[in-house]
Formats: structure tokens, sequence, C-alpha cells
């Protein structure tokens, strides 16, 4: 059986910055599994700019920011597989993957990163009521048709979502010579940036409907058109506030869910808010060896976070490979509780061995919010708090925790955020 | 007095742009976002990315940009200036495809490698 010292999950940005940091970090034997022909991932047909900004202090295109991950990948003697599968991983850490040339076969390794990534939301996940003729794309199938494999998928265009990956599409669509008749948005806000709905829909000036959703889709064998109507509070459609728009093609862009099936059948904890997997501050799931980063954690809006991420598993899964695993005392672990208007936090645990002066704590709020205070409290005890000048449940935010802090706290610290 | 959300990085600052006072730009989070303000409000630039055709390549388009903001105004003209390319594998990131679009200093390029595939 091949052994390797640490086998990474999916060649995507998580993957490809955990290989380099692994590498970089001593690990030796290192695999790179990855389903699709080529490596980068999604990243491939996010064509547009705006990438790396954080990371490599410039502003780049998906592709480009993926071939410099590559190259540095090809320059090591890391094993990068292409067109192969994973099926199973099992807690002692073997692979069962699949591939053309070598059919079924079992590696296995000291360490394992999952970096599978998310996928999107269908109509099937929503429910929208109609008919079922073809012409509903999620808006990401829409992107990999129209940029990798040259096909166009219709030419009048509604958009249900407002979430980034639409909104881009709005834009796209509208330069590849199509109609984008309306973004519909069910929320009161929108969860995409805010410089992809300038640069996307006001410069085309697409029209954006906040607090509306399709209520049917029209349409016996081609999309025909959609009936878009207003929803209250509640998010329900109200009476009377029925708009038909005649379109010929619906891109869904209505969330992504990361994809957990390896790790829900390997036994590891998953996080029903996140969706993920519940890691410690060193992207350690819940089984010691395995770790996780980028969308398969929790879904990222920026890919240099998921590059971050990526390099904190690496390393941390070359630490264990040379068995550097600090001693952790379970009692000493914090867990992040969600108070008022937050809906998840990131890391689930911190332990203090873990990090050295200050740890890192992500989330997002469920509700925008200006003039922000966010609390973290130990029982009626204010430990930390910060002030933010918006927030918004599409904009992942970060606080640095002291390491004292977390000392003080006696396992649980809940995050909150109060503002107008 | 103009509102503007800066757009030159996922931050989003809300910018307040007056036009009587030279254009003076405040709710900037860094300077860049003083000349963007700026510069919006004057003549809006924007970078373009697209895709062309490829052929013998793993895929059949190549994805390309300007390597500079072009003037939002010809972003429509250059992308049917698109239509009409044709690469041929291998390319290169970087290689240039049209060399300085509509005269405005700007070259499109490629933004990834595609080898020859038979």
């Amino acid at each position: 059986m091949e052994r390797y010292d640490l086998a990474i999950i999916g060649a995507g940005p998580a993957g490809l910055a955990a290989a380099c940091a692994a590498y970089e970090n001593g690990a030796r034997k290192i695999v790179v599994i990855e389903r699709d022909r080529e490596a980068g991932g999604i990243l491939n047909q996010c064509i547009h700019n705006g990438f790396g900004l954080h990371h490599f202090k410039e502003e780049l295109t998906g592709p480009e920011y993926a071939q410099r991950f590559i190259r540095m990948v090809k320059e090591t003697d890391i094993n990068l597989l292409l067109d192969t599968m994973v099926l199973k991983v099992t807690q002692d850490k073997k692979l069962h993957i699949m591939n053309p040339q070598d059919g079924y076969k079992i590696v296995s390794a000291e360490t394992v990163i999952l970096a599978m990534g998310c996928r999107e939301r269908t109509r099937g996940a929503i429910g929208i009521p109609g008919t079922r003729p073809a012409g509903v794309f999620t808006a990401g199938a829409a992107q990999r048709y129209v940029n990798i494999e040259g096909y166009m998928v219709g030419k009048r265009v509604v958009i249900l979502g407002s979430g980034d990956i639409g909104l881009i599409m709005a834009r796209r669509m509208t330069l590849e010579g199509a109609k984008v008749l309306a973004c519909i948005e069910l929320m009161p806000y929108s969860n995409g940036l805010s410089r992809n709905i300038v640069q996307c829909l006001d410069d085309y000036g697409i029209p954006l409907f906040l607090s509306h959703t399709i209520t049917e889709i029209k349409g016996k064998n081609r999309v025909e058109g959609v009936c878009v109507q207003k929803v209250d509070k509640l998010g329900k459609p109200i009476p009377g506030t029925e708009i038909n728009f005649d379109c010929d093609t619906v891109l869904l862009s209505v969330g992504l869910i990361p994809e957990n099936e390896l790790t829900r059948e390997t036994g590891i904890e998953i996080d029903h808010r996140t969706r993920g997997p519940v890691v410690f501050e060193n992207m350690e799931t819940s089984v010691p060896g395995i770790f996780a980063c980028g969308n398969v954690a929790h879904v990222h809006d920026l890919v240099d976070y998921v590059t971050a991420e990526g390099f904190r598993a690496g390393a941390a899964a070359a630490r264990f490979c040379q068995n550097q695993i600090p001693a952790y005392d379970s009692k000493r672990v914090t867990t992040f509780k969600c108070g008022d208007n937050v809906s998840y936090a990131f890391p689930q645990h911190i332990r203090p061995e873990g990090i050295n002066k200050y740890a890192e704590l992500f989330f997002r709020v469920k509700r925008p919010v200006i003039n922000a205070v966010i609390e973290l409290k130990s029982g009626n005890e204010v430990l930390c708090s910060y002030k933010r000048n918006h927030m918004a449940p599409g904009e992942m935010e970060k606080i640095i925790i002291p390491k004292e802090a977390l000392e003080t706290a006696d396992g649980l610290l809940t995050i909150s955020v109060a503002g107008e | 007095m103009k509102r503007l959300i800066c757009i030159l990085c996922p931050k989003g600052c809300h910018l307040e742009i007056d036009e009587k006072q030279g254009y003076k730009v405040s709710g900037n989070g860094c300077p860049r976002g003083e000349q963007y303000g700026k510069r919006e409000v004057i003549a809006p630039v924007r970078t373009l990315t697209s895709t062309v055709k490829v052929v013998d390549a793993l895929h059949s388009r190549c994805p390309v940009k300007t390597d500079s903001a072009i003037p939002r105004k010809l972003i429509l003209k250059a992308m049917r200036l698109l239509d009409n390319v044709q690469l041929q594998a291998p390319v290169h990131c970087g290689d240039i495809v049209i060399e300085n679009v509509f005269d405005s200093g700007a070259n499109i390029i490629a933004t990834r490698d595609l080898d020859k595939v038979s």
C-alpha cells in the first residue's frame, strides 16, 4: 500500500495552500488528490478580478491566483493526482480512491487535510414552484459553461439571489450579449460584496429587487418566463405584487453548502451552523490528524482567507507528522457560543496551547448593522469588545482575542453584536 | 456631494465626494480610495475580464483581462473586439492577446497557461 505523510483532498485554493505550507514546514511525502482534470478548483472559472488583494497585495483574476499556487506546488515533489475521486476516508486515515489509470485502490496517510470546497444550492433545495423546463441553472454551473466550455446559456436572464456569484454572472452574461432583466433578492439587503453590486449591477443598469422572490417558473420545454413577488417580513409572498418577466433563463445564486459527504462518513463531528466539520484553532477536526480548511469548513467570501486557512492546516499537519503536537489539556478548551446577531463563529474551539499571544476568531452577523459593537463575554463579564462601522452577513468578520482573555474564561465564551 | 461605495477592494468604504470643493473625498480607508473617488466621478475606469476562443487546449476558452483599467465606455466595444480572436495553444499567462486596445494604453493579456493537447 502506498504511504504518505499527508494526503490532501481537493486541489482548489485551500488544498494547494495547505500543500505548500505542509511542504515548507517539513512534510515530504505529500499527495494532493483532485477529481477534476486540472488543479485550481473553482478559481479556474472565476475569470473576474479582485482576488489576492490581501495575500499578494495585488488584484488578480481567479485563474492567475490559482496559477501561482499551481506553480509553487509543481516546483516541489508534491504528487498532484488529477482525475481521481476519493470515495472514502477512514479514521485510521486510509483513503479509498479511484481513477481511470489505477482503478480502485487504497492509500494510507499519516495525516489528511479535507479541502473539498462547497457546492451550490439548487432549485430543489429552495423549492421554486412552477414547471420544470430547461434553462434553470445554478450561477456557478452557468459560469463554467460560459467561461470554460464556451457555451452561452441564454439570452434573457433573471437572476435569483444576489450573492457574489449571481452578481458576477449578471455582468458576465451582459458582456456576452444577454439581457439581464433583474436580480431578485429575498432578503431586504444583498449578501454580495458592495463592490460587486456597484460594478456588476449599477454599471449595467440591472435592477436589484430586494425583498422579492420568484414564485413561479413558467415554460414547457424551455423557460418562458417567471413571476416575481414582493415578500413580507417573514419571507411570505404578498398577493397583488406580481411582476412577470419574459425570460428564457433563470440563474440561481442562493447559497453554498460545504461538501462534507466524506467528512460525515468518516464520523467527524459536524457543526450544524457552518455545515462543516467542527475544528480547533489549528484546523484539526474531531479526529486527531485529520484537518479541514477552506469552503469545506465554512463558506468564505474571499479566497485570501481560504489560502490563510490552508496555510494553517498545512503547517499543523506537518507538525503532526513530525510529532510536534503540544500536549493539549482537554479542560482548557474554549468553545464559542453565538449570541445576538451572530450566525456562526469559527473555529469552534480554541486550545490555549495551540496559539501564541492571540487567537483569530471569524464570524458572520445575521443582519446588517452599522456602528456595531462586538462583545465577547464569559457569563455576564465582557472580556473584549470591538467596534465596526458596517457589518453585513455577506462579509465575514475577524476579531483578535488575546490569549489572557481565553485563559480567564471558563471554557465558554459568547460572541454577540449590537448596533443600529 | 456624490456618495459612492469604493470598489477597489472588498472592504467597500462609503465615500463622499464634494464636487464643489475640488472633488474632495471623505470616508476613504486608504489613499487609493481617494484616487478612486475622484476618478469615479470625473471619468470612471474598469478592468475588463472575459474569455477568447482557444484551439488545441484542454478547454475551448482562454480567460483574458486588460492589464490596466480602461474607460468604462470602452468596455462593450472591447468585448466585440474579442469575438474575433482565436488563440492557438500553448498559451502562457501574461501573453498579449491585443496590444494597446483602442489606444487606451492597456493590453489585453491571457490570464492562465493552457498547454497544447492533441
